[in-house]
C-alpha cells in the first residue's frame, strides 16, 4: 500500500492533509509510546511496544493523514512518567499516550491525561482501578487487568484443588490490586488465604519471602507480581525446592517473555491467563513473524500485541471523527466496535474497559514444544462477556 | 577546600553580586517566555533545594548525605495536607515546610554531635530510616506516591491550575528562599558559621556556642529544603519516593559541586545544568547517569571550584 510507506517519510498528499488539518491538531496525529525501556518490564513492553506501534501505523490505511511516533522511558517511576506526559502534551503536542506498564505510573498519567483532555491507551498496566474508581473519559484500558487475571487463573486453580493460598505481592498499585482481586476469587470459591508478604518493586532476593511462604504450608503460593520479579521468584523457588516439597506456584501475571527467560524446564506446568497468544490463528501467526523480524527475533507479548490493536482502533476512530481531540476520540472508540487481526471482534465499554476473549494457558513440557516460542497449550477460552469484571462492580463514576 | 574559602564573600563590596542576582532573577522571570514553564519550575525547586544544601556544606562545612529526607518529608506532608485534609496551597506548603523543620531539629540534635564522615553517615542512616518509613507507611501510597494532589487556589483567589499563577508562586518562593539564604550567609550568624567551618575548636574557645550555631544552620537548611519539596509537589501534583530516596541526596551534592561549593549562585547553576541534562537527554535513557558521572569526573579533575567558583576566580570576585 502506498500510504504505508509515506507515514514516516512525512509526505502526505497535500489535498488529504488540508482536509484533515481542519480538526487534527497541528495537522499531525502524534502517538507517544511511554514504557519501561531499561528495567524489569522492558521485555514485556519496552522496545517491542515501539515496534508494535510502528507496525500498527504502517498497516493502517491513513489516506494521507500524518502520523508521528515518539517514545520514552518512564523508569517505572510515577514522577518521571507524569513529567514526561506533561511535557509531551504541553510542548511536543502529543495526542495520545500508549502502553505504560507499571500501574503506579499509569495511574499518574491517567490523571494528567484527564487534566489535559488528551487520550490514554493502557496496554502494559494491570490495575483494574483504571476502569474502576480511577476511570476517566480519556482512558481506555486495552489488553488485560488484574480482575481478569484473578478471575481466569484464580478460578481455575481453586477448582482443581488449590484451595489454600499464600501471596507474595509486589508492593505497589498493581501487586496490591492483583492480590485483592485474586483473594476475592479464592474466597468466593471456598478457598482460604493463609497469609501474604509484600516485596519492593524490582526485588533481587526473594529468599525471605519464599521461606515465609514455605512455612505457611499453603498449597498454592500466588505470585502477585510481574516481569523480572516473577521470574526471579520462580527461579529462586526452584532453588528452595518449593515445588518438589508439594507446594505449587501460581504466577498470576506471566508473559511470553517471562517463559522465554525462564526456559520450559523451570516454567513447565504453570497455569495462567493471557488475552493474546501468537499461535492462535493464521493472522496472529503472520503478525508474530513480522513482529519478530523487526524485534530481533523476539515474539510479541500480549502487551505489545495490545499496543498494536489499541493504536489500530484509535486511528480508526480518528479517521471516523476526522479529528484528534482526546476526549472525543475516546468517546468514538467506545462507540465503534473493535475489530483487528490480533484480538478479534470486541467492544469498548463506557468505563474504558476493552472487551475481548481471554485464554487460560498451560506451559508445555520441553518435550511438547516444537519450535521457538512454542510454549503454551490453550486449556480454555473465556468469552469476552465473562473475562472481565461486570460493569456494575467496578465502581466507576462514569457508569450510572 | 581552602581555595573555596578564600573566595568566601567578605562584608562590603557586593555590587557584582547584586548584578549577578539581578541577572538571575531576570533570567527566571523572562525564561518562561521561551522555555517550558514546568521545566523551569522544576529547576527553581531544585535550585532552592541545592541552595539550602549549600548553606550547610558551603558555609557550615557539614556534608549531609541525607537531605532527601527533608525534600521528601515536606512533599508527603504537604501532599497529604492538600489532598486529604483539604488545606489551601499556602498552608499545605507551610505545613510541609514545618514538618521538615521539625525533622531537621530532631535529626540535627543527633547528627551535629559528630563531624566529617561520621556526620555524613549519621545523616544517611537517618534518611534511610525515613525512606523506609515512607515506603511502608500507608498514607504515602508506597511506590505509587500520593497522586492527584490538588493545587487549589492561593489565598482563595489565585487559581494555581493556571500555569502562570503556579509559575509566579514558585518564582516568589525561590527568590524569597534565595534571598533569605543570601542574608543569612552575610549576617553575623553566617560569619560565625564560617568561623566554625574553618576551625571549630577556635570558635569554641572564642566563646561561641558551636553546637547551637550548627544546629541552627542545620534546621534552616532542612526548612528551606522542605520548602523546595513542598513547592515541587504542588507543581507536579505528585509526591513520590524518588524525592526521599538516597540518590536524591547524592544528586544535590552533585548539583552543588558542579555549580560551585560555597558560592552564592553555584547551586542555582548546578541545578540548572543537572535538571537540563535529565530533561533534554532523557531520550538516551540510562546513559544520562553515565554522562552525569563523566561530567562529575571532569569537574573534579579540571575545575574543582565548580562553574561559578571558576568564574568568580576569573573575575577576581566571589560570586
Amino acid at each position: 500500500m502506498f500510504s504505508n510507506r509515506s507515514i514516516f517519510a512525512a509526505a502526505p498528499l497535500a489535498v488529504a492533509a488540508s482536509l484533515a488539518q481542519a480538526q487534527i491538531s497541528d495537522g499531525v496525529v502524534k502517538i507517544g509510546v511511554l514504557s519501561d525501556m531499561s528495567s524489569l518490564y522492558s521485555d514485556i513492553g519496552g522496545g517491542g511496544s515501539v515496534v508494535a506501534a510502528r507496525m500498527a501505523i504502517a498497516d493502517f490505511p491513513t489516506k494521507g493523514m500524518k502520523v508521528e511516533l515518539l517514545s520514552a522511558d518512564h523508569l517505572n517511576k510515577p514522577d518521571v512518567g507524569s513529567s514526561i506526559a506533561r511535557q509531551w502534551y504541553d510542548v511536543d503536542k502529543v495526542d495520545v499516550i500508549v502502553d505504560v506498564p507499571t500501574s503506579s505510573v499509569a495511574l499518574a498519567i491517567n490523571q494528567v491525561t484527564r487534566e489535559k483532555g488528551k487520550a490514554f491507551l493502557v496496554s502494559g498496566a494491570a490495575s483494574s482501578d483504571l476502569t474502576g474508581k480511577a476511570c476517566s473519559p480519556n482512558t481506555i484500558h486495552w489488553t488485560y487487568d488484574t480482575w481478569m487475571l484473578a478471575n481466569g487463573t484464580g478460578n481455575a486453580i481453586v477448582k482443581t484443588g488449590g484451595d489454600s493460598w499464600y501471596f507474595i505481592t509486589a508492593d505497589y498499585a498493581f501487586g496490591l490490586a492483583l492480590e485483592r482481586d485474586t483473594e476475592a476469587v479464592v474466597l468466593k470459591n471456598g478457598g482460604k488465604v493463609l497469609g501474604k508478604v509484600r516485596h519492593p518493586l524490582n526485588a533481587q532476593d526473594f529468599s525471605s519471602f519464599l521461606l515465609q511462604a514455605q512455612a505457611s504450608k499453603a498449597k498454592i503460593i500466588g505470585l502477585a507480581n510481574a516481569g523480572g520479579d516473577t521470574t526471579n521468584a520462580i527461579k529462586q523457588a526452584a532453588e528452595f525446592g518449593i515445588v518438589k516439597g508439594g507446594q505449587n506456584l501460581a504466577g498470576l501475571l506471566v508473559f511470553l517473555s517471562d517463559i522465554h527467560g525462564l526456559g520450559l524446564d523451570k516454567a513447565q506446568g504453570l497455569i495462567f491467563t493471557e488475552t493474546f497468544y501468537w499461535d492462535l490463528n493464521d493472522q496472529t501467526r503472520g503478525f508474530a513473524r513480522r513482529f519478530a523480524a523487526a524485534n530481533s527475533g523476539k515474539y510479541p507479548t500480549m502487551v505489545q500485541a495490545g499496543v498494536y490493536s489499541a493504536i489500530t482502533h484509535y486511528l480508526k476512530a480518528v479517521t471516523a471523527l476526522k479529528g484528534d481531540d482526546g476526549t472525543k476520540v475516546i468517546a468514538k472508540m467506545k462507540e465503534l466496535p473493535t475489530d483487528d487481526p490480533l484480538f478479534g471482534k470486541g467492544t469498548v465499554r463506557i468505563d474504558g474497559r476493552a472487551l475481548h476473549p481471554a485464554y487460560l494457558v498451560e506451559v508445555k513440557k520441553p518435550s511438547e514444544s516444537k519450535g521457538p516460542y512454542d510454549y503454551y497449550k490453550i486449556r480454555a477460552t473465556i468469552p469476552a462477556d465473562q473475562a472481565f469484571r461486570p460493569l456494575s462492580e467496578g465502581g466507576c463514576p462514569l457508569v450510572k | 577546600m581552602s581555595a573555596v574559602h578564600e573566595l568566601a564573600p567578605r562584608a562590603g563590596g557586593f555590587a557584582h553580586q547584586r548584578i549577578a542576582a539581578a541577572v538571575m532573577i531576570a533570567f527566571f522571570a523572562l525564561a518562561p517566555l521561551v522555555a517550558y514553564p514546568v521545566f523551569l519550575m522544576k529547576v527553581m525547586c531544585f535550585a532552592l533545594f541545592a541552595c539550602a544544601f549549600n548553606l550547610l556544606i558551603g558555609y557550615g562545612g557539614l556534608l549531609s548525605f541525607g537531605h532527601a529526607m527533608f525534600l521528601g518529608t515536606a512533599g508527603y506532608a504537604s501532599a497529604h495536607a492538600a489532598k486529604v485534609w483539604g488545606f489551601p496551597p499556602e498552608f499545605a506548603i507551610l505545613f510541609g515546610t514545618a514538618c521538615s523543620a521539625l525533622l531537621g531539629l530532631v535529626t540535627g540534635l543527633l547528627a551535629i554531635r559528630r563531624q566529617g564522615i561520621y556526620f555524613a553517615m549519621i545523616t544517611l542512616a537517618l534518611a534511610q530510616m525515613v525512606y523506609f518509613f515512607y515506603l511502608q507507611a500507608p498514607f504515602t501510597g508506597g511506590e505509587d506516591g500520593i497522586q492527584a494532589v490538588p493545587r487549589g487556589k492561593l489565598f482563595g483567589l489565585l487559581d494555581l491550575d493556571s500555569v502562570w499563577a503556579m509559575y509566579a508562586l514558585v518564582f516568589a518562593v525561590f527568590v524569597g528562599g534565595f534571598l533569605l539564604i543570601h542574608r543569612a550567609v552575610h549576617s553575623p550568624f553566617g560569619q560565625v558559621l564560617k568561623a566554625i567551618r574553618e576551625n571549630e575548636a577556635r570558635a569554641l574557645s572564642l566563646g561561641y556556642d558551636v553546637n547551637r550555631y550548627k544546629l541552627l544552620a542545620y534546621v534552616l537548611s532542612a526548612t528551606l529544603a522542605g520548602l523546595a519539596g513542598a513547592t515541587k509537589v504542588l507543581v507536579f501534583e505528585l509526591a513520590s519516593l524518588t524525592d526521599a530516596h538516597w540518590t536524591m541526596s547524592g544528586e544535590v551534592v552533585l548539583m552543588v559541586l558542579l555549580g560551585g561549593l560555597g558560592t552564592v549562585f553555584g547551586p542555582v547553576v548546578g541545578a540548572l545544568i543537572i535538571i537540563s541534562m535529565e530533561n533534554y537527554l532523557a531520550q538516551i535513557g540510562s546513559w544520562v547517569t553515565v554522562v552525569q558521572g563523566v561530567i562529575f569526573v571532569i569537574c573534579v579533575l579540571t575545575f574543582r571550584r565548580g562553574v561559578i567558583g571558576e568564574l568568580g576566580r576569573l573575575i577576581g570576585k566571589p560570586l
